[in-house]
């Protein structure tokens, strides 16, 4: 047991390859999921949040509730659409870091949107009546918001991004945990350990503790900051 | 007095001529004219402001919510520019009256008119409103007048450091605007009216809660936005105030226009009862 937590750690500190690829294609899908995830989520959030239309009250609840997708679901559903025999089986997704982007943006989607829209709804309530006076646009609004609500965005985004990397679900059932190609840091973990191969798998859980770590103190830094300058 | 110089220089650098915070208002009595005018240039540059927007003419104008009626029947024809201040016991719909005049609330019965026109986008455009509580964004002060500036597409950095000057908010441009205090959270609200350039500028109990120094500022470039033509219409419950700025007195009592004089002939003698009485500090019996 503790030989695992020994070789963890040099494999953390000797910059082992393996590893560090491992932990850069994790950044990188969870990235970019978050990034996709925010460019639709945000301003989506964000026009849901102030506007009123017929069946508002219905989207939200389905928002709040695709929140909580399970992960595995996610994947079972994508893998039936980018499968050889899916209506999008012609673009070959499957088993590849694209498809596995696919699957995180899925998941974090409605986390972004859902939250979004609720930040963006508190502060509409103070802003409505200053805005209609000025006059102000539906386009200027939603990036008025947004920009407002920057710093409690932060906060949704980070929430968003935490559960991208850590899941692990979905990204074995349209990536497949192939080594060098898709294998990630929450795959890996989950093969090393049915395999009996500790050391890697603590050591990739480390790395994932500390990232977790890392991002929800960077949340609270920049929250500091905000409300210092009243911006909260 | 070295007015013209100063305006000289407030128009080359602007934040430079930012007055101190220190300086005693009492000794520039001129200052708020001379700020004002650099702040603010005719109005004409907007594209449709050659139409003029008054005569404003309400028609038995309702307003009921939630079944209790809130305005009842006001027929209302303001034609003359300058400042038309609304008075009127708490209660009496002043609040909602400006905002049924503005466009935030539609009337339950009765019509708007702007010089015959129905209240479109390009009159609603031509207005701007300071209210009670200042709702500013979570930027810098100067961030939120630029906002003002691009919903009306018409950024100017040089008339927002002029503006920011004018409500003596000249040295606190960066910083946040929630963290000024109440009085300079209105000032810059006014600022931000006004960056729109506003043909009409509504102000409902803007100083209200605020201290004399503010509420000076305040009325002093309100005057001076009046004074360069743009129609200017107020809403308080205070009588020295009204009798500082008014040019003509809309009173209002219970959801209906009690008169409608000229300021002199009011504060003389009210000839309503209602307004009578308010003048006199007496309660109102009708």
């Amino acid at each position: 047991m503790w030989e695992a937590f020994a070789l963890a750690f040099s494999l953390v500190v000797g910059l082992d390859p393996d590893l560090y690829e491992i932990i850069g294609l994790s950044l990188r899908v969870s990235l970019v999921a978050l990034i996709i995830a925010s460019l639709i989520g945000l301003p989506l959030g964000a026009l849901v949040g102030f506007s009123r239309f017929p069946g508002r009250g219905a989207l939200i609840v389905l928002m709040n509730a695709l929140m909580g997708m399970p992960p595995v679901v996610v994947g079972l559903l994508l893998y039936l659409m980018i499968s050889r025999s899916g209506p999008l089986g012609a673009l070959a997704l499957l088993y590849t870091p694209t498809a596995m982007i696919l699957a995180q943006t899925m998941l974090i989607l409605p986390i972004v949107a859902a939250l979004t829209r609720q930040v963006v709804e508190d502060l509409y309530q103070e802003y409505d009546e200053q805005f209609r006076s000025l006059g102000v646009s539906r386009l200027q609004t939603v990036w008025a918001l947004l920009v407002d609500a920057r710093y409690s965005l932060v906060t949704v985004l980070l929430a968003g991004f935490g559960r991208a990397i850590a899941e692990v679900g979905a990204v074995i059932i349209v990536g497949g945990n192939i080594n060098h190609f898709t294998r990630v840091m929450t795959t890996a973990i989950t093969l090393e350990t049915s395999k009996g191969d500790l050391a890697l798998a603590v050591a990739l859980g480390l790395v994932l503790l500390s990232l977790s770590l890392a991002v929800n103190a960077a949340a609270a830094v920049v929250r500091g900051a905000a409300m210092r300058r009243a911006y909260v | 007095m070295s007015s013209p110089s100063r305006t000289a220089r407030a128009e080359a650098e602007p934040s430079e001529a930012a007055p101190s915070p220190a300086t005693p208002f009492q000794a520039t009595p001129s200052h708020a004219t001379e700020a004002g005018a650099t702040a603010s240039r005719p109005s004409t540059s907007h594209p449709a402001a050659s139409a003029p927007l008054l005569p404003l003419v309400t028609e038995r104008l309702t307003l009921a919510i939630n079944d209790k009626a809130l305005l009842r029947g006001v027929n209302l024809t303001i034609d003359d520019p300058g400042i038309t201040v609304i008075m009127g016991p708490n209660g009496a719909g002043k609040s909602l009256m400006l905002r049924v005049l503005h466009g935030l609330l539609l009337p339950t019965t009765g019509v708007v008119t702007w010089a015959g026109r129905p209240p479109d986008d390009d009159v609603r455009h031509r207005q701007a409103m300071v209210f009670q509580r200042p709702v500013l964004l979570r930027r810098s002060a100067r961030a939120n007048l630029r906002f003002a500036q691009d919903v009306v597409g018409e950024r100017d950095d040089a008339r927002t450091d002029a503006l920011l000057d004018a409500v003596r908010l000249g040295d606190r441009a960066e910083s946040p605007a929630r963290k000024l205090s109440g009085g300079e959270q209105q000032r810059l609200s006014l600022a931000r009216a006004l960056a729109t350039r506003p043909d009409v500028l509504f102000l409902d109990e803007a100083t209200a809660s605020l201290d004399p120094y503010s509420t000076r500022i305040i009325e002093e470039i309100v005057r001076e936005t009046a004074g360069r033509g743009t129609k200017v219409i107020f809403v308080t419950h205070n009588l020295h105030q009204a009798e500082r700025l008014a040019d003509d007195v809309v009173f209002l009592s219970r959801g209906k226009v009690a008169e409608h004089t000229a300021a002199s002939q009011f504060f003389a003698q009210p000839s309503s009862s209602a307004a009578n009485a308010y003048v006199t500090g007496r309660l109102d019996e009708d």
